[in-house]
């Protein structure tokens, strides 16, 4: 049996240890905020973080995240209050949308190792996250808005 | 006492390697090295800091970088996608444990170079990161990511020769003196 935290709360799974962890996300424990995108690790749209790092859930099978904690989209705030959704909403930054569970889960762990993107940082964190809307640009400007966030406290 | 001398004179005379033995010697490199510039492993040993993959070497996709400890960037790291073994899936990400690139501070950059090149950078330790012979040959007996060359997943091809005739030609290589030129000059 798999025992894992997922958004700080204690799951098991207990059915072949190389299902992909996004199946066991969706369909177990009905997480459905990460999306299926690719299943190849190429899109970034299934990205979660494990112990903070991002992965790509489509290819990581369950067993690597036996004893690990799992943060969904669904994790990052219970009230829209994290920075990086609080940038998204104010900007309006999705078109679509589909990929942006994704978009957010890359960028806020970009957030936590470094507080103060510049461009270059937002872009080598961010490119393996594809947007076939393109909303890269204010992709872009929400990180920066979020990490602006982040240091004010949300008093910008 | 003068043949006791002499014997212990003999015993500390370094072996010199015989014109022959360079030659064969640096044969059994030229045959290893069709694995070492074989995309499973050249795809990681390059110059710059993009990894190269599949057969034809195009520049990693998602604009992957090396990082200085050869592992990724601040958030891009080789394990967001790569677990430590192959996903099975066709195009999914390869995988081994301690899968990344060598450091930027030794690159061990093997794009391009000849023959005498690639013996060099593969031997000198200044070159290969201060390994000795016996942890060169440990590495191509033992490393997670030189086995997976011979177990590369689904739609790659392993290299030419085997893995047993691979060490087999490094050692023979080693054994005869790890020559870096046909002659020992």
């Amino acid at each position: 049996m798999i025992e894992f935290n997922v958004n700080e709360k204690r799951e098991h799974f207990d059915d072949d240890p190389s299902t992909p962890l996004l199946w066991v996300l969706r369909d177990s424990l009905g997480l459905t905020g990460t999306k299926y995108g690719c299943g190849i690790a190429r899109c970034g749209a299934c990205t979660v973080h494990l112990n903070g790092a991002p992965i790509r859930s489509c290819v990581t099978p369950v067993s690597r995240v036996q004893g690990g904690s799992v943060t969904t989209i669904e994790g990052l705030s219970n009230n829209l209050s994290h920075p990086v959704q609080r940038a998204w909403l104010e900007l309006q930054t999705p078109q679509c949308g589909y990929c942006h569970a994704g978009q957010m889960m890359t960028a806020s762990a970009l957030l936590t190792k470094i507080p103060n993107p510049t461009d270059a940082d937002i872009d080598d964190a961010m490119s393996g996250n594809l947007c076939r809307c393109g909303t890269y640009h204010r992709i872009r400007t929400a990180v920066h808005r979020a990490a602006e966030s982040a240091r004010t406290g949300g008093k910008e | 006492m003068i043949q006791l001398i002499v014997a212990f004179a003999v015993w500390f005379i370094p072996v010199v390697p015989s014109q022959s033995d360079s030659v064969s010697s640096f044969q059994a490199f030229q045959k290893a090295a069709t694995v070492l510039r074989h995309p499973r492993c050249i795809n990681c040993h390059i110059p710059g800091d993009s990894p190269l993959f599949g057969s034809a070497g195009e520049v990693h996709a998602m604009r992957v970088k090396r990082g200085t400890d050869g592992g990724g960037t601040a958030v891009m790291r080789c394990e967001t996608c790569h677990q430590e073994t192959n996903a099975e899936v066709l195009h999914g990400p390869p995988g081994a444990k301690e899968w990344r690139l060598p450091s930027a501070k030794t690159r061990m950059a093997w794009v391009g170079l000849t023959d005498q090149q690639l013996c060099r950078a593969i031997i000198d330790s200044k070159l290969n990161g201060g390994m000795s012979r016996d942890s060169l040959t440990h590495h191509m007996e033992t490393d997670t990511r030189v086995l997976w060359a011979w177990n590369p997943g689904l739609g790659r091809e392993a290299p030419p020769i085997s893995h047993w005739e691979f060490l087999f030609l490094i050692r023979t290589w080693m054994e005869k003196g790890a020559a870096c030129a046909p002659s020992a000059k």
